[in-house]
Parts: structure tokens; C-alpha cells; sequence
């Protein structure tokens, strides 16, 4: 279990607490140090809509360890609306075939188990379609 | 720096050896490439390996094999960089004899992966991503290309059977490679039915795991002299570049940036064109990687790289030669000693060893070598003299 990890990062999981670049407005997520797009440093928070929409998506038949449960389940490129790209799982698909551009927006889920069924249950962000 | 030569390599077969221990493997190569220099010490040895501690429980690899090998007292070190952990130590051997320190080093890029199951493979294979933004979303390292291959195909409108050439051709000359994983041609529609992975991979986009190691021993030049039916392999070119850890920070996910790059100042060092490689060893862990590879390395257009596979180009007599002893895809991709995997196979080439897939007249061949998904590439020009 890695529980000062996932302390770490709740922010981020539950929130989309990214950064904006104080120097060139440019926005961040995941939160780096150094500004992607002017190379200023970038340390002040910035909270993401949430919307966005499905750059690219792969149905995951073959899952790491950890994940073998949930297989399959759907993988996807999110762009974000203010402007970064971020890796998610896509939810509440219903059997609904996903398409590239569709908008999406993000939720809170279970993740996964961190450990055996006594371990902590890890939440965080997942997209569904939005309308 | 000074100029360097491959004195000699050594490789085994890419299999499932239940009977060898990652030990045993390493050191099985590392000895096939000391009696092809003719050598029985070497000044230092580095070790290409990404997953040892992850599956096999053990670090400290540089002196896990000095010791195995019998090169006491020696610097030796192990370098990663994930599946590019082989060309990476290739190149820090490179440096260390090319800069006048030590007179010789042995090379060698080892991985023993099926000591343990396939999802504990598959989870140790991710941790080439961003273990908290990638990883943790459940997505696999097939995924991830997954996703940049669903997006090539949108983009440029490519279909999922336009790719079937890769793997034909890496499956058809793994045919004559005694090293080679697996030894069985393939046709289009196996391609096309084979069973999914990740959406729009399947099992015959992927390239194989294994057991394997590949060695050489490099010394400088001026030490080798050119024989008769065996010239002279020195190294023209070396460049490691990277880009994002993760594939979702990338300007742009379908050019691979640091294929560019790296292959960019190889072939400024070399003073060579992509017209001039008679060979290309890329790193075709997945078809999509071939693709983005041509492409990045001035061999195909932006959105193009499926082209010259259909078109028949990438065969042993076509204008690109690629994975001519069968590539990851079926030579197979033990991944920290792919790297050196190509490395000996481009020396092959140009020594003229390669039989029913030989290159005619091969003088010039390029190794490129991917660790993560396009985020640490390193590239390697060898000549013949």
C-alpha cells in the first residue's frame, strides 16, 4: 500500500487541480515545476472545469496487475477545454461505441483496491459523455 | 573522441529458458561476444536492463556480471532506460573507451522475463510511464500506443489492415534467424484475426516478450584491422534524445521527437542521408511504432510510414530494409537487451552474415532503440571499413 502517495495526490484525483503558468497563462495539468510552453516556473494552482473532449480511446482487454478485475475497460486521451491532454479511463459507457471528439467530462470512481480486499479503496477522476 | 570498433558480438536465442536464470543468460552472450573478439578480459563492463529488479529480484547488475563473467576488480555498471536500456549502455561504453579512459568494454543487454505471470509482466513493463498520471489510470504500455495508433488511423485514414505488412515482413525474415522467438510466417488475414490486446492492437501489432541477451565488445579502431571476408564494423554515429515521459504531455503524440533528434545528429556525425542506410534495425515494439519511426527518421512523410510497407519497400530487397532478422516483432523484444539485439544485428549485416536476408552490399546500417513510448530514443550508425 502507498498510502502517503495517494494523500499526495488528492488534489488531483478528486479536484483536477492543476497549474497555470503565472509568466504565459498557459495551463497545466498534470502540476510540473517548469512551464511546458515558456519554460518560467509554474507553481500556482488552478482548479480545471473538468471538460474536455476524447482526442483518443483503446478498449483494454489485457490489463496490468491491479486492474485484471475491472478488464475491459476504455482508455482515453482527454484534451481539456483550457488546453492540456490528460490519460483517464472513460465511465458509464453503457455499451455506447466511443468516437474521437466526443465531449466528455469528468467524475469521481473507484479506481482500484490498493492491496488485497483490506486495502484502501483508491478513488479518482474518470470521464463520461456529457450532453 | 576516438573512433570505435566492434570487435565482437554474441547473442542468444530470444525464448521462453526455463532452464537459465538470468545469470546464465546474460553471461551466455557476454562469453559468445568475448571469443568473437578473440578477447579474455575487457578494461569494463555496462549492462543494458530495465526489468531484473522488478522480476528477477536483484540490482547491482553491473557487478552481478563482472562477478558471473569472471571480471573481477573492473568498473562495471548497469544503465537504464527502459526498453532503451540496451543502445543506452551500448553508447556509455561508447563514451568511456572513445574518450581515451579505458581501452575496452563489454557490452551486454540482458532481460529474464518470464520468471513471473503475465499481468505482473504487463504492470512491470508500465512503470516505463508516468507511474501517477499514466499508470495509474489502469492503462497498459500496449495502451498506451493503443492510443496513439487509434489516432494515426483517424488522422491519416489509415485501417488496422494497412499495417499488416510490418509484421509480415519482421515474421518472414525471423524465418532464417536461428535467435530469432518465433519462427512462423504470418499472412493478412491471421494478421486481421488475431486476438485483441488494446484496442486497435492485437496480439500481431505486438512484439513478443522473452529471455535474451546480446553482446558486444568495443574497442578503439585503430586496434582492428580489416580481414579478408570480415571488414572492419566501426561505429559512425552515436545521439540519445528525449521527450515527454508521458505520452498525454506531447505536443504532438503521433511524432516521435526524439527519433528526430537523435537520428538527426547521427546522421550530421556520420555525414550520411536516409537514402544511405542500407539497413534500418528500428524498434517495431508495436506496428505503430514503425510507422512513426519511418517517419521521424526521413524515411516517409508525416502520415506516410504505412506507405512503404505496402508498397513492398521494407523487405531485405526492398529500398528501406527494416527488421531484417525479424525485428522485436518476431526476433522478439526481451526489452533491456533489445537494444542490443540490433546492435549485433546491423554488425551482422554489414559483415555479410545474414544469409536469406542479407543485404546486398550492405555498408551502412542505423539501430534505434525506444525505451518508453517514445520517450528515450537512442540511435546508433555503424559502418562497414
Amino acid at each position: 500500500m502507498e498510502i502517503p502517495r495517494h494523500w499526495r495526490l488528492k488534489q488531483q484525483r478528486y479536484s483536477l487541480v492543476g497549474e497555470v503558468c503565472p509568466h504565459c497563462d498557459n495551463k497545466i495539468f498534470p502540476p510540473r515545476d517548469v512551464c511546458p510552453n515558456c519554460g518560467g516556473e509554474a507553481k500556482e494552482l488552478y482548479a480545471f472545469s473538468g471538460k474536455g473532449e476524447v482526442y483518443s480511446y483503446t478498449t483494454i482487454y489485457e490489463a496490468p496487475s491491479g486492474f485484471d478485475t475491472s478488464a475491459p475497460y476504455t482508455v482515453a486521451l482527454v484534451k481539456l477545454e483550457e488546453g492540456p491532454m490528460v490519460t483517464a479511463q472513460l465511465t458509464d459507457l453503457d455499451n455506447t461505441p466511443v468516437e474521437i471528439g466526443m465531449p466528455v467530462e469528468m467524475v469521481t470512481r473507484k479506481m482500484r483496491n490498493d492491496g488485497d480486499e483490506r486495502g484502501i479503496i483508491v478513488y479518482g477522476y474518470k470521464f463520461r459523455r456529457r450532453t | 573522441m576516438r573512433k570505435i570498433a566492434i570487435l565482437g558480438i554474441g547473442q542468444t536465442s530470444v525464448d521462453e529458458h526455463w532452464d537459465k536464470s538470468l545469470r546464465e543468460i546474460g553471461g551466455e552472450a557476454a562469453f559468445a561476444a568475448m571469443q568473437d573478439a578473440g578477447a579474455d578480459k575487457v578494461d569494463a563492463l555496462f549492462v543494458g536492463n530495465m526489468l531484473a529488479p522488478l522480476i528477477d529480484g536483484q540490482n547491482q547488475l553491473g557487478t552481478f556480471f563482472s562477478d558471473w563473467i569472471g571480471l573481477w576488480h573492473r568498473e562495471a555498471i548497469k544503465i537504464e532506460a527502459a526498453c532503451g536500456s540496451g543502445a543506452a549502455a551500448f553508447r556509455a561504453g561508447l563514451m568511456a573507451v572513445a574518450s581515451g579512459d579505458i581501452e575496452s568494454a563489454l557490452v551486454v543487454g540482458v532481460e529474464k522475463m518470464t520468471d513471473k505471470a503475465g499481468h505482473d509482466v504487463t504492470a512491470a513493463l508500465a512503470t516505463a510511464a508516468d507511474a501517477d498520471y499514466e499508470v495509474e489510470q489502469g492503462v497498459s504500455f500496449v495502451g498506451l500506443n493503443a492510443l496513439v495508433m487509434q489516432r494515426y488511423m483517424f488522422e491519416f485514414g489509415w485501417r488496422h489492415t494497412d499495417f499488416a505488412p510490418f509484421s509480415i515482413n519482421a515474421h518472414a525474415n525471423a524465418m532464417h534467424n536461428p535467435f530469432a522467438r518465433l519462427h512462423e510466417k504470418i499472412t493478412v488475414e491471421r494478421f486481421e484475426k488475431s486476438s485483441m490486446v488494446a484496442t486497435p492492437i492485437n496480439l500481431l501489432d505486438a512484439s513478443p516478450i522473452g529471455d535474451g541477451a546480446a553482446a558486444a565488445v568495443i574497442v578503439p579502431a585503430e586496434k582492428v584491422a580489416s580481414m579478408p571476408g570480415r571488414p572492419r564494423v566501426v561505429v559512425a554515429a552515436s545521439a540519445s534524445a528525449t521527450d515527454t515521459i508521458a505520452v498525454h504531455s506531447r505536443k504532438d503524440p503521433l511524432f516521435l521527437s526524439a527519433a528526430y533528434d537523435s537520428a538527426k545528429r547521427c546522421y550530421e556525425m556520420a555525414n550520411v542521408e536516409p537514402k544511405d542506410i542500407a539497413v534500418f534495425e528500428l524498434h517495431d515494439a508495436f506496428s505503430i511504432m514503425t510507422a512513426l519511426s519511418l517517419e521521424a527518421c526521413g524515411f516517409a512523410e508525416r502520415g506516410k510510414g504505412v506507405r512503404l510497407g505496402l508498397d513492398n519497400e521494407i523487405t531485405p530487397a526492398g529500398r528501406v530494409p527494416i527488421c531484417t532478422r525479424g525485428g522485436l516483432k518476431a526476433r522478439g523484444h526481451p526489452v533491456g537487451a533489445t537494444g542490443m539485439y540490433q546492435i549485433v544485428e546491423v554488425a551482422q549485416q554489414l559483415r555479410g552474415e545474414c544469409g536469406k536476408t542479407q543485404v546486398d552490399g550492405a555498408k551502412i546500417g542505423m539501430a534505434q532503440n525506444i525505451g518508453g513510448s517514445g520517450a528515450s530514443i537512442i540511435t546508433h550508425i555503424l559502418k562497414a571499413e
